[in-house]
């Protein structure tokens, strides 16, 4: 196969669209509060804490306090966010956002940023490559994975909007920036980032940037990919999804998240429900990750759009075309 | 809170009788339930809600209502009657008690009952959610204040810890804990299981105001809570000394009612200690 160059992503902050996005809402709405747990100054809520002091609460290393607090702050009529690392903020709380934020329906926006293994030299105990599956499994939850920088943003004022619980993860690395402040953007939806016959490709997060490298090279080899963005993992935009395999017969699926419970679960659920196609999983196998750079560990862990063309001429393979 | 006539404490003591029955009946029909920590919290509830809480049965959701967050969950016996016979719902709905179907669940659910301003079961989680109100009620600049009943066994969970030391740093003074302090949790003595005391020391090293009362004598409980009103700058945190199965002879201080109901006929040995005639 002939290869292809590199497509020249900008690379931006997701945290710092998060921040200014809360910033937006804060000006917007006073009863917007944010709960963070010693980790303000790196995913930089504390910018929000610094236009509006008396709405920013951290307390410090203890995030199943963070989580109730925010609950209860929710449950008296404010717009509560609780932020921190992933691995804490959801790995550490998971019963606190069980019974206090998901199973009362309280509308707290969890938003956690240093998700997956792109956390990087910090090594496997922060790399939380398991929180999709963990969040999408609790009634209520909604789950969203935004692919770059300016999704992030509009999560944020979705997520406000939004009338119960959610979860939102993002990535300490900059991600290459794969759509435009001017996209839509709603929860529940899935996006056609790039249309195509003879395979889909959907991904979230970082990978959906793969997802449409690996695209481009198929598309040089002759093989028409459509590339989906699911950036809502729950409630997940069956609609989009089905279509998309009756329309093209196969799926691959890539997530910086383990391949176990995540979003390739999620929509071969779906798929398997309603229109059974043949499948490839593209993700961490089911394995804690290490320390390295974040692009290092990418392509160590599989996560590389060479390792979707691989999943996409599998899925080919086997339904014979 | 103005001095509390004779006549007021006499009708308290009465109302409270009246929900441990209510308590025992609905943990009987069942058969499950944990009767012998709602018997102790009881008297604490019963001045709660028919003589400390603004709250409006007809408007449960009355943004401008205190708040009682139940921490131990399992306790929900003593709120649900407490509920019913201050007229958030029916009183024959208390015979629901953990059955299918009903509003009334094993352990607190929020939205579904009225006036159950928390989800609780899983321990420890009470006391931050508090400290959430709290905090939101001072943002708003509202007079209302939050109650948050915490069982000792909760005192072995970290995340009361968590909340005590985010309640000192906020100094939440419209936020009062109330410890049921009975000593029993489900597999023994606390003192055997995970030693608390000294407990008021603990608290009082948390930056917690601390007020110890006897947690069956309503003139104390109304003090107390009085006491904590007043104090500024601090949240204050009443450790109330109590019996678990308190108001029946052969329930007081028995670890197996933690979670056991009563069999028939100590239900009627149980309801005629109370004053009650038998069913």
């Amino acid at each position: 196969m002939t290869t292809t160059a590199a497509i020249p992503w900008k690379m931006e902050s997701q945290r710092s669209y998060f921040a200014k996005a809360l910033i937006e809402l804060g000006e917007k709405d006073p009863n917007v509060v944010v709960v963070g747990a010693d980790t303000t100054e790196s995913i930089k809520t504390l910018d929000f804490g610094k236009k509006f002091p008396d709405r920013l609460f951290n307390v410090g290393i203890s995030e199943q306090n963070m989580i109730s607090i925010a609950a209860g702050l929710a449950a008296a009529g404010k717009v509560a966010f609780a932020s921190t690392y992933a691995v804490f903020g959801v790995a550490h709380t998971y019963n606190i956002i069980r019974q206090n934020v998901a199973y009362t329906k309280l509308p707290v926006k969890i938003f956690c940023s240093h998700a997956g293994i792109t956390v990087g030299p910090d090594g496997a105990t922060h790399q939380l490559n398991e929180d999709i599956g963990l969040m999408r499994g609790i009634p209520n939850m909604t789950v969203l994975v935004p692919a770059d920088a300016p999704q992030t943003a509009k999560c944020v004022h979705a997520a406000a909007a939004w009338p119960g619980p959610v979860y939102c993860r993002f990535s300490r690395t900059n991600f290459p920036t794969v759509t435009s402040v001017e996209d839509p953007f709603a929860i529940g939806k899935s996006y056609v980032m790039r249309d195509g016959d003879d395979v889909t490709i959907a991904g979230c997060g970082i990978m959906v940037s793969r997802c449409l490298q690996a695209a481009e090279e198929l598309d040089a080899a002759g093989v028409s990919a459509r590339v989906l963005n699911v950036a809502t993992v729950k409630p997940l935009d069956t609609s989009t999804i089905l279509k998309a395999a009756r329309d093209t017969g196969g799926i691959v699926t890539a997530e910086e998240h383990t391949i176990v419970h995540g979003l390739g679960s999620a929509i071969s659920e779906a798929v398997a429900l309603e229109h059974p196609v043949p499948m490839a999983m593209v993700g961490v196998q089911d394995v804690f990750g290490e320390s390295g750079e974040a692009f290092e560990l990418m392509e160590k862990y599989g996560l590389t759009a060479a390792k979707v063309v691989e999943g996409v001429r599998r899925v080919m393979k086997r339904r014979g075309r | 809170m103005a001095e509390v006539s004779n006549a007021k404490l006499r009708e308290l003591e009465d109302r409270a009788r009246l929900l441990r029955c209510h308590i025992l009946k609905m943990t009987h029909q069942v058969q499950s339930g944990h009767p012998g920590g709602s018997m102790s919290a009881c008297d604490i509830v019963t001045a709660l809600y028919f003589h400390v809480l603004r709250v409006d049965p007809r408007n449960p959701m009355w943004p401008d209502r205190d708040r009682f967050v139940l921490s131990k969950g399992h306790a929900c016996p003593v709120l649900y009657a407490a509920l019913a016979e201050r007229g958030f719902f029916p009183v024959p709905e208390l015979m629901t008690f953990r059955r299918i179907n009903s509003r009334l669940q094993g352990h607190p659910e929020y939205g579904t009952t009225p006036g159950v301003e928390n989800a609780a079961g899983a321990e420890g989680q009470g006391l931050s959610f508090g400290v959430g109100l709290g905090l939101a009620a001072r943002l708003d600049r509202k007079a209302w204040r939050v109650y948050a009943l915490l069982g000792d066994g909760e005192q072995d969970v970290g995340q009361t810890w968590e909340a005590a030391l985010a309640a000192a740093k906020y100094h939440l003074d419209n936020l009062t804990a109330i410890i049921d302090r009975n000593g029993i949790q489900q597999e023994g003595r606390t003192e055997e299981i995970m030693p608390l005391e000294p407990l008021g020391d603990k608290w009082r090293a948390f930056g917690w105001n601390v007020l110890t009362i006897n947690g069956h004598d309503m003139r104390q409980i109304l003090a107390g809570i009085d006491e904590a009103h007043s104090h500024k700058g601090q949240p204050t945190v009443i450790i109330a000394k109590t019996t678990k199965g308190k108001g029946v002879s052969f329930m007081e201080n028995v670890v197996r009612y933690h979670g056991a109901a009563t069999t028939d006929e100590e239900l009627k040995r149980a309801l005629a200690e109370l004053g009650e005639a038998v069913p």
